[in-house]
């Protein structure tokens, strides 16, 4: 009980049971909002069962890898959805953390003596953990409708992309979520960043169609970390690895996660600019 | 001895408007110390220096000889803090809100629920551990966040006006569980609040008025060199605001 018998630092196992437990309370979060996961899974569905089926005839896709026979429009845009989930929940996360912050639990987070950017690591693993639990009930849903990898090993492979774009897009809202004061702004977040991202990318149609009818969007795609994260994801499932995507990505969540700590750093981030 | 909180001319600004002017005072290991001030005081920009939620660009912070800046960690582990706003997950049971505090403090589950039983015990909740947080009313949200907050065994509590909304029984059933506390553990406590009648005649006062500290010393001696027949009218004569804004 006295302060000198506390030690200096933590153990390997203590950070373990701080990791452990921003998952586990995340997890029963998540599984408290029953209306979060069933509105995180119709999304995609819509998408699914409605537009792809609506638009089946007027976008043709032609062979392109990873493909190699013509697939159908749902097949083609199935890991577009499976990286949209990723999206909101990300950014959903980061709306979580506007309102933790607002109700006080981001500070009972930031108010633990461990290091701020292993709790905020932390927070980012619980909430990739929640996102690709979503993805892989999309995905058992997507089966019925004859969407899935040409072997059962894709269910697998893909594991490893969607724990990396999960932690690019979990980064980003992480980023936001120190940018955004209220959670009103939600709206602005859906407007200005979930929107633009999704459709300015290759998740709903291949570049190549894009680059034929708009030179200029075509390059706002290219550059888009999300185009990078469903072609990832879009030959991960099929086996195979997007090298360029694998790097693309790779340096994208490095510049996010480094910023956003930079923006909970309370030397340097725009906490205190704000006085929020 | 080495303070419990010691804070050593600490400045802070939003921009151009100076929250906080040169503060210093400190809070001994088993002292209870009241931070009296109105609202927009700086108390609680003072609340987030302490919890490194800002960081203390002008002066010194230290949580018994540990700097905030320099050594967040040991600093922060010897802390409790109960928010203003109110922080249990609403949607998790008692016992499980104790227990995410407790990992974020490195103690496992089973040690944990160990130390929560005992705290939730001394707060005279012991039977509501399996509840969720939602069920409780203001009173008991407030003495379960002070069991979490002594969860880690830290030997400096702060608590951000922790009787904002609760009924007269509840305020003083919380104020003589956390003096209760301070005698037993010889807790460091650093209590804010702009509510004069919390205040006993022996407890250590900080009056801050305007980010400044105008006045520090035992309530009685306060009183006594201000020549005020009370307190209140003492906080009068030193900040020069009618004594009516302080009951509120």
């Amino acid at each position: 009980m006295s302060e000198i018998a506390a030690p200096a630092g933590f153990t390997f196992r203590q950070y373990l049971i701080c990791l452990s437990g921003v998952v586990w309370r995340e997890g029963l979060r998540f599984l408290h909002q029953r209306e979060r996961f069933i509105s995180a899974l119709v999304r995609p569905l819509v998408w699914l069962f409605i537009f792809a089926a609506g638009f089946r005839q007027v976008l043709g896709v032609s062979i392109i890898p990873p493909y190699e026979t013509y697939v159908l429009y749902e097949v083609y845009i199935a890991p577009g959805l499976m990286a949209m989930i990723q999206l909101f929940n990300g950014m959903q996360s980061s709306l979580s953390m506007v309102y933790d912050r607002e109700m006080g639990n981001m500070r009972m987070l930031l108010v633990s003596p461990f290091p701020r950017w292993f709790l905020l690591g932390s927070k980012l693993l619980a909430g990739v953990a929640v996102s690709i639990l979503q993805v892989y009930a999309f995905l058992l849903i997507a089966y019925f409708w004859e969407i899935e990898p040409p072997t059962k090993w894709g269910y697998l492979t893909v594991l490893p992309a969607l724990a990396l774009s999960g932690l690019m897009l979990g980064a980003l809202g992480m980023l936001l979520s120190s940018l955004i004061k209220q959670l009103e702004n939600f709206a602005g977040v859906m407007n200005f960043v979930i929107f633009p991202m999704f459709f300015a990318s290759s998740a709903l149609y291949p570049l190549w169609r894009v680059k034929e009818s708009s030179p200029w969007l075509y390059y706002v795609c290219e550059v888009n970390p999300f185009t990078h994260a469903v072609e990832l994801i879009r030959f991960a499932f099929y086996e195979k690895v997007a090298w360029t995507s694998l790097a693309i990505v790779f340096a994208y969540t490095s510049a996010f996660l480094v910023a956003a700590i930079l923006a909970y750093d309370p030397a340097r981030g725009m906490l205190m600019r704000r006085g929020g | 001895m080495t303070p419990a909180l010691a804070i050593r001319n600490v400045s802070h600004s939003y921009g151009a408007r100076k929250a906080l002017d040169d503060v210093s005072f400190s809070v001994p290991p088993g002292s209870f110390t009241m931070l009296l001030g109105l609202n927009g005081a700086g108390k609680s920009t003072l609340f987030s220096l302490v919890t490194r939620l800002y960081a203390a660009r002008h002066g010194e912070i230290e949580i018994f000889g540990h700097n905030i800046m320099r050594e967040p960690g040991a600093a922060l582990r010897r802390l409790g803090v109960v928010f203003q706003a109110r922080t249990l997950d609403l949607e998790l049971s008692v016992m499980q809100n104790l227990l995410y505090h407790a990992a974020l403090h490195g103690v496992g589950p089973i040690e944990a629920r160990r130390l929560g039983q005992a705290a939730l015990a001394r707060a005279g909740l012991a039977e509501r551990a399996k509840d969720k947080a939602r069920a409780l009313s203001g009173g008991q949200m407030r003495r379960v966040e002070i069991a979490r907050a002594l969860l880690h065994e830290p030997r400096l509590l702060l608590l951000d006006e922790p009787t904002v909304g609760l009924d007269i029984k509840a305020r003083a059933d919380l104020l003589a569980l956390v003096r209760e506390l301070v005698q037993e553990k010889r807790l460091g406590v650093l209590w804010a609040t702009h509510l004069i009648d919390e205040i006993a005649d022996d407890d250590q006062v900080v009056i801050l008025h305007q980010g400044r500290v105008l006045a520090t010393d035992r309530a009685q001696a306060i009183v006594v060199a201000q020549g005020a027949a009370n307190i209140g009218e003492a906080f009068t004569r030193v900040t020069g605001v009618a004594q009516e804004k302080l009951s509120a």
